[in-house]
């Protein structure tokens, strides 16, 4: 029997989306930084503002280095296409409008980012928007939400900074028997941990900022499409599905078809939002992209060695990273995640808020900063920073305690982090 | 837009224009297993220049009712009473693969309704490969994935596609995945039982030209000369650097080889 040998996962890490320059044979990808682009002829023009002809007008709309960039995580997720954005948030809110407008509904997981909570509970709303929170643990709980009105299901591979997994199969099914798409927000598991378009995922977005970087240089985000959702189908989705006024009454799914959603989403969203990525940006991110698979590699070594350590120190009272075997989603992330849950966890400072605070201020080798998915390790204390703005119940309904401390484990040495959170440990519980 | 044929609903897209019965027609014809969509870089230029344009979907693809038909010759007659449906009486026809050959078969046995033929992706004969018919059959996603990986040529498997943001490789596969059980082995066995290609193309009499891919290992070059050989009036476009798919892989090249024969 014959089998396809298509590139695997490393090469395309470095090499899709991109042939060398045809004009000057570099090898990199250049760094096109221009924001217009000439046309050979009137005709040519006309053809490019009327999605007749494929190429590039105006970097806000698109631009070569952030193609390659969009190109390269399509290719990696197993997408059909992809958008880049100025930042996670700009792909969150690029995907949420492109699907619905006012009277609109998301049924969303309750374990979310701060700045995704926030964009659900204040921001949308004062657009028509509304968002039902559910506990991501409880797939019928997403069933039991879904209004007539709703357009989206939504999470988090990993939830933050709970750690939950989502059953993403499960939800997935009660998301399409409701005709209606799911979408997850992929930053903490990268698609080298886990490809969700294989899990029954609709559309995937993500935060380049963290892990596909890696380097804590640039802000970037994406939103890929399985191209599997059938938009005409469902008749819930009048942007894809009926014809446009912005563009002489285009209808995207019946010109398109698998490309529909990144067609609007591209043709309107980045036209009238305008939240691109920069191609220097785009350039720095795709640095990172091509060593993902060997900084994973690491990243998950890191955080097991590292969640072993807390869970046998005194001065923590528990800790939450699936791998472990205490943690109630340890099941399912041996079956969603075989390559290992990420290098997140979050856990619990005996001595509470003030214990916490000590253990901060104490560390030396990790930073305590506002991000994840750095090489370098990094450490937040998220009721006071990244969840500050949500309330006392929001917070216990995703998980977060006031002692709470997120950990985000980096490619150093194991033994030199395992090192400093001892001794910053030992400080948080020194008497004052 | 939509219209009966044979008491069953056919839908074509075309190109975001209302329909002018002024104007010339062009119908696009997609290959096995795939739809109107295909054509998504081409539609909507082709339509823009003045041409009435279907992109039709085959009976059972895409939005159009089903069964599908197995046989090209079947499908050649149907393709002109799909045209009369839709008032065409003479159109270009555009053909890729499978849909190229029933372009050169329509235009054989209805040689006054055909007034230029475009015939992309094709050869005198096109054999499948009884492991792609096997899995076809079965319905397995293996026939979608061996299509990709002998259709797609070696610089669409690496990417860097004119269209931003696009990922040809997965595009295909999910838009041959998305063909309704058994339409995909239909297809292709239309193609296996087709051997007529040589004797149909010396009966076109209307101008035509073969867009051929350099690297394409489904419809070789050295396999499609037979046929341009045999037809009167010809003329063969090679796209350097391409595959089968050339209208998905090489769009910018694919406009160039129909400027100044389509519009």
């Amino acid at each position: 029997m014959v089998t396809p040998k298509f590139l695997k996962f490393d090469t395309l890490s470095l090499h899709a989306g991109q042939q060398p320059d045809p004009t000057t044979g570099a090898r990199a990808v250049p760094i096109y930084q221009t924001t217009s682009f000439v046309f050979d002829d009137t005709d040519h023009a006309a053809a490019l503002y009327n999605l007749e002809r494929p190429g590039h007008i105006y970097s806000r709309l698109s631009n070569p280095t952030v193609a390659v960039l969009e190109e390269r995580v399509a290719a990696l997720e197993g997408g059909v296409g992809a958008v880049a954005t100025a930042s996670g948030m700009a792909a969150l809110f690029l995907a949420v409008a492109t699907l619905m407008g006012r009277g609109g509904h998301i049924v969303s997981s309750g374990s979310l980012y701060g700045g995704s909570h926030n964009l659900f509970s204040y921001t949308l709303p004062r657009f028509g928007i509304e968002t039902t929170f559910v506990d991501p643990r409880d797939p019928e709980a997403f069933k039991k939400a879904i209004r007539p009105e709703t357009r989206l299901l939504f999470g988090e591979t990993l939830g933050n900074p709970g750690i939950e997994v989502m059953d993403l199969p499960a939800i997935a099914d009660i998301a399409h028997a409701a005709g209606l798409p799911l979408m997850i927000d992929s930053t903490f598991t990268t698609p080298y941990l886990m490809k969700p378009f294989e899990h029954g995922v609709d559309l995937i977005m993500h935060s380049l900022t963290k892990f596909l970087g890696g380097h804590g240089l640039a802000i970037g985000g994406a939103i890929v499409d399985s191209g599997r959702f059938d938009w005409q189908a469902s008749g819930k989705f009048p942007t894809l599905s009926e014809p446009y006024d912005g563009y002489h009454g285009i209808n995207f799914a019946d010109e398109f078809g698998t490309q529909a959603f990144v067609m609007r989403a591209r043709a309107e969203g980045m036209k009238d939002f305008g939240a691109c990525l920069s191609p220097a940006n785009a350039f720095y991110i795709l640095q990172g992209v091509e060593t993902l698979p060997l900084r994973m590699q690491k990243h998950v070594a890191n955080a097991e060695k590292v969640a072993a350590f807390l869970d046998a120190a005194d001065e923590v009272e528990w800790v939450k990273y699936p791998s472990l075997k205490s943690h109630p989603d340890h099941d399912l992330a041996a079956r969603l995640l075989p390559k290992g849950a990420g290098s997140i966890l979050s856990f619990g400072v005996v001595g509470g808020r003030e214990a916490g605070r000590k253990f901060i201020e104490a560390v030396c080798l990790a930073s305590h900063l506002a991000n994840i998915g750095d090489a370098k390790t990094l450490v937040i204390h998220p009721a006071s920073t990244t969840h500050q703005q949500m309330s006392a119940e929001a917070l216990a309904a995703g998980g977060i305690g006031e002692g709470m401390v997120r950990l985000s484990v980096g490619i150093e040495d194991a033994d030199d982090i395992i090192a400093d959170l001892k001794q910053a440990l030992r400080v948080s519980q020194a008497e004052a | 837009m939509d219209v009966t044929v044979d008491g069953k609903l056919v839908h074509a897209a075309t190109g975001g224009r209302a329909l002018n019965p002024n104007e010339p027609a062009v119908v696009l014809v997609h290959g096995a297993g795939l739809d109107r969509t295909i054509w998504q870089l081409q539609t909507r230029n082709i339509a823009n220049r003045g041409r009435r344009t279907f992109a039709i979907d085959l009976p059972g693809h895409g939005r159009s009712e089903g069964p599908a038909l197995t046989e090209i010759g079947e499908i050649a007659d149907w393709l002109a009473r799909f045209m009369s449906a839709a008032g065409v009486e003479t159109a270009t026809v555009i053909g890729h693969s499978m849909g190229a050959l029933v372009a050169l078969e329509m235009a054989a046995r209805f040689p006054d309704r055909v007034d230029k033929l475009c015939l992309m992706g094709v050869a005198e004969k096109m054999p499948v490969h009884p492991d792609l018919l096997a899995a076809a059959e079965k319905n397995q996603p293996l026939a979608a994935e061996l299509i990709v990986f002998w259709g797609l040529g070696e610089k669409a498997q690496i990417g860097g596609h004119p269209l931003p943001g696009l990922w040809v490789h997965q595009s295909s596969q999910v838009l041959l995945e998305k063909a309704p059980a058994n339409v995909l082995f239909g297809d292709l066995t239309a193609c296996n039982g087709y051997a007529s290609a040589i004797e149909a193309a010396a009966r076109v009499t209307c101008p035509t030209v073969l867009v051929l891919g350099r690297d394409d290992k489904m419809t070789p070059i050295k396999k499609a000369r037979p046929l341009a050989e045999a037809i009167a009036d010809q003329r063969t476009v090679i796209i350097e650097k391409c595959g089968h798919m050339v209208m998905s892989e090489r769009p910018n090249q694919v406009f160039d080889a129909l400027k100044g024969f389509v519009f």
